[in-house]
C-alpha cells in the first residue's frame, strides 16, 4: 500500500473524531492528535482500534503510546504492512 | 453547609420563600410526534405511537408491539456530532435531543467550545433502565469471549447511570447540579419535582428536567417475561395501549425523551420569555411495600398521601384541580388508581375533574414517561384542551361511577387552568406535580 493512500485512509480514521475543522482541513504528517485536532485523549483508544480494523493489523499498547502526529500512525502502519 | 457565595448570585433579592419556579421551555421526541407542534397535534388527533416491531415478533416475544419515536437516524445529526454519536446508545440520544430542543424553545443558543460554563444552570434528566443495549450487544459479548481490549473508550459513558445527563451538560456547558435520577416509572416526575426544589432552594436559577429512555428490546424482555405487558392484540398495535379499559391486559412499552426548562419566576420575567406554566407544588414518597403495596404493587395510603402532599405543597385544594393526567398504565391497577384520586383530591366521583392517560398514545415509556406527560400537560394547559384517552370505550366496570369524568375524544377547554400529574413506579414510588397555566395568576 502506498503511504499518500495509508495516509487518506488515517484522515478518514481521524476525521469523526476531530473537533478543530480548520486543522483538519490543512492536515498533514506533522498535524498533532490531540493538540492540532483536538481529538479527546480517551478517544485515541478507538482510533487504534480503527486502525487495526482497517490495516488488519495489531498495534501493542507501546506502539500505540507513541501516537502523537498522523505521521506517526503512517509510520506504524508502514512498518506493520511491510 | 456550602457558604452562600457558591450559589447563585441572584440579580433577584427574592427570599426562598417567595422563589417561584416556571416553565420556560419544553422539548419532546415521543412515538407519535417530535418536537411541540407534532405532539401537540398527535395529543389533539388522538394518534397513537405504537406498532408492531418485527424485532420483537423474531425474539419470540409475547408482547410484540411498542412505541419507538420514529425517523431518528434522519435527524439526530442536526443535534449530535459524530463523534457524540459514536459514544451515545438510544436513551442517550433520545434525553440529548429532548433537552437541546428544551433549551431552544426556552430562547437559548447552543454554545460553543469556548468560554465558560453556565454555573446558574444546572439538569436532572433521569432514566429508568438506561444503557442496558450497549451492556447487552457490546459489553457482555466482548467481554465474555476475551476481548475487553476491543470495547474501546465508550463504555463507561454509555453504560454509567448519568450518562444520559452528563452528555447534555457537555452541549450546553450546564454548571450547575448535573445529574440523573432513577425510581422506575417515577422517574421523569420525580427528576421534575427535584428540579423545582433546588430553584426553590436558591441554588439553581434554570434547570432542565425530565426522564428519557431507549428502545431496546433488552429493556423490555423482563416486562413481558413478567406478563404486565399486553400480550393479545399484537395485530391491532394501536388499540393495544388501553387505559382505564375493561379489556386492558397490560402496558404497552414505550421510548423517549420528555425535558422541561424550569426557572425562577423573576430571571424569566426578566429576560423576556414565554412561560408556559407555573409548577405550583409537588411531592414525593415511597409506599415502604406495606399496606398492599409491594415491589410491583402501590400502597394506596402512599398514593394519596403523595397527591395530598402535592396539593398542600401547591396551596390549592383538590375541588381546585381541573383535570388529572394520571399514572394509568393498562394494567389491574387503573381503577385503584383512580379512586385513589377520588379520595386524596376529596371529591366524589360525580365532581372528578378530567380524566385520561396519554400512554393510550404513546404507551408506557418507563423512565421518560413522567417527563413526556408532564410535556403533555404543559401543551394542554399552553392550548387550553384536553386530550381523549383512546382505547377505553369498554370502560372498565369498577370506573362505572366515575365515567362522566373519563375523556375518551379531545376537548377543547379554553379556562383549564390546573393539571395535577402523578407517576406511580415500581418501588412502590410515587410522584405528584400541580401545574396552573401562567396567565391565570
Amino acid at each position: 500500500m502506498e503511504n499518500q493512500e495509508i495516509f487518506d485512509k488515517v484522515v478518514g480514521i481521524l476525521k469523526p473524531f476531530a473537533k478543530n475543522e480548520e486543522a483538519l482541513s490543512g492536515i498533514s504528517l506533522e498535524t498533532s492528535l490531540m493538540k492540532d485536532l483536538e481529538v479527546n485523549s480517551a478517544r485515541l483508544v478507538d482510533i487504534v482500534l480503527e486502525i487495526e480494523d482497517t490495516f488488519d493489523i495489531e498495534v501493542s499498547d507501546d506502539d500505540a503510546d507513541q501516537v502523537n502526529t498522523v505521521g506517526d500512525a503512517v509510520n506504524l502502519i508502514v512498518a506493520a504492512t511491510t | 453547609m456550602w457558604p452562600e457565595a457558591l450559589f447563585p448570585v441572584w440579580e433577584f433579592p427574592v427570599s426562598k420563600a417567595e422563589r417561584r419556579v416556571v416553565i420556560t421551555g419544553l422539548g419532546v421526541l415521543s412515538p407519535n410526534g417530535h418536537g411541540l407542534d407534532d405532539f401537540t397535534a398527535a395529543l389533539r388527533e388522538g394518534r397513537s405511537g405504537i406498532r408492531h416491531h418485527a424485532h420483537l415478533e423474531e425474539a419470540k416475544f409475547a408482547c410484540q408491539v411498542g412505541g419507538i419515536p420514529e425517523n431518528v437516524a434522519q435527524f439526530q445529526g442536526q443535534y449530535l456530532t459524530d463523534e457524540e454519536l459514536f459514544a451515545m446508545n438510544a436513551n442517550m440520544i433520545y434525553a440529548a435531543i429532548g433537552a437541546i430542543d428544551a433549551w431552544k424553545d426556552a430562547g437559548f443558543e447552543v454554545p460553543g467550545l469556548d468560554g465558560e460554563a453556565d454555573w446558574d444552570t444546572g439538569a436532572i434528566i433521569g432514566t429508568g433502565i438506561g444503557g442496558i443495549d450497549t451492556i447487552a450487544e457490546t459489553l457482555a459479548p466482548r467481554t465474555d469471549a476475551g476481548k475487553v481490549r476491543r470495547l474501546g473508550s465508550t463504555m463507561v459513558e454509555q453504560i454509567m447511570s448519568s450518562g444520559n445527563s452528563a452528555r447534555i451538560a457537555g452541549k450546553l456547558a450546564l454548571g450547575n447540579q448535573v445529574s440523573t435520577n432513577s425510581s422506575a416509572c417515577n422517574t421523569g416526575t420525580e427528576a421534575i419535582i427535584q428540579a423545582m426544589q433546588r430553584i426553590r432552594n436558591g441554588h439553581a436559577i434554570r434547570m432542565l428536567a425530565g426522564g428519557s429512555e431507549g428502545h431496546s428490546h433488552y429493556i423490555w424482555a423482563g416486562f413481558d417475561a413478567m406478563r404486565v405487558l399486553n400480550r393479545t392484540m399484537n395485530d391491532d398495535p394501536e388499540g393495544a395501549s388501553r387505559p382505564l379499559s375493561a379489556s386492558a391486559a397490560g402496558f404497552i412499552p414505550g421510548s423517549g425523551a420528555g425535558v422541561l426548562m424550569l426557572e425562577e419566576l423573576e430571571s424569566a420575567q426578566a429576560r423576556g420569555a414565554r412561560i408556559y406554566a407555573e409548577i405550583l407544588g409537588g411531592a414525593l414518597n415511597c409506599g415502604g411495600h406495606r399496606q398492599g403495596g409491594s415491589m410491583t404493587a402501590p400502597n394506596p395510603h402512599s398514593v394519596q398521601r403523595c397527591i395530598r402532599g402535592a396539593l398542600a405543597d401547591a396551596g390549592i385544594a383538590g375541588s381546585e384541580v381541573d383535570a388529572i393526567n394520571g399514572h394509568l398504565t393498562a394494567t389491574f391497577a387503573d381503577p385503584h388508581e383512580v379512586n385513589n384520586w377520588s379520595k386524596a383530591l376529596e371529591v366524589t366521583p360525580a365532581d372528578m375533574p378530567h380524566v385520561h392517560s396519554t400512554k393510550s398514545l404513546i404507551g408506557h415509556a418507563l423512565g421518560a414517561a413522567g417527563g413526556l406527560e408532564c410535556v403533555a400537560s404543559i401543551l394542554e394547559l399552553h392550548h387550553g384542551f384536553v386530550h381523549g384517552s383512546i382505547n377505553c370505550e369498554d370502560l372498565h366496570p369498577d370506573l362505572t361511577d366515575f365515567a362522566a369524568c373519563v375523556v375518551h375524544e379531545t376537548i377543547d377547554v379554553p379556562d383549564l387552568s390546573i393539571i395535577a400529574k402523578a407517576s406511580f413506579g415500581f418501588g412502590d414510588v410515587n410522584g405528584c406535580v400541580i401545574f396552573r397555566k401562567f396567565d391565570k395568576l
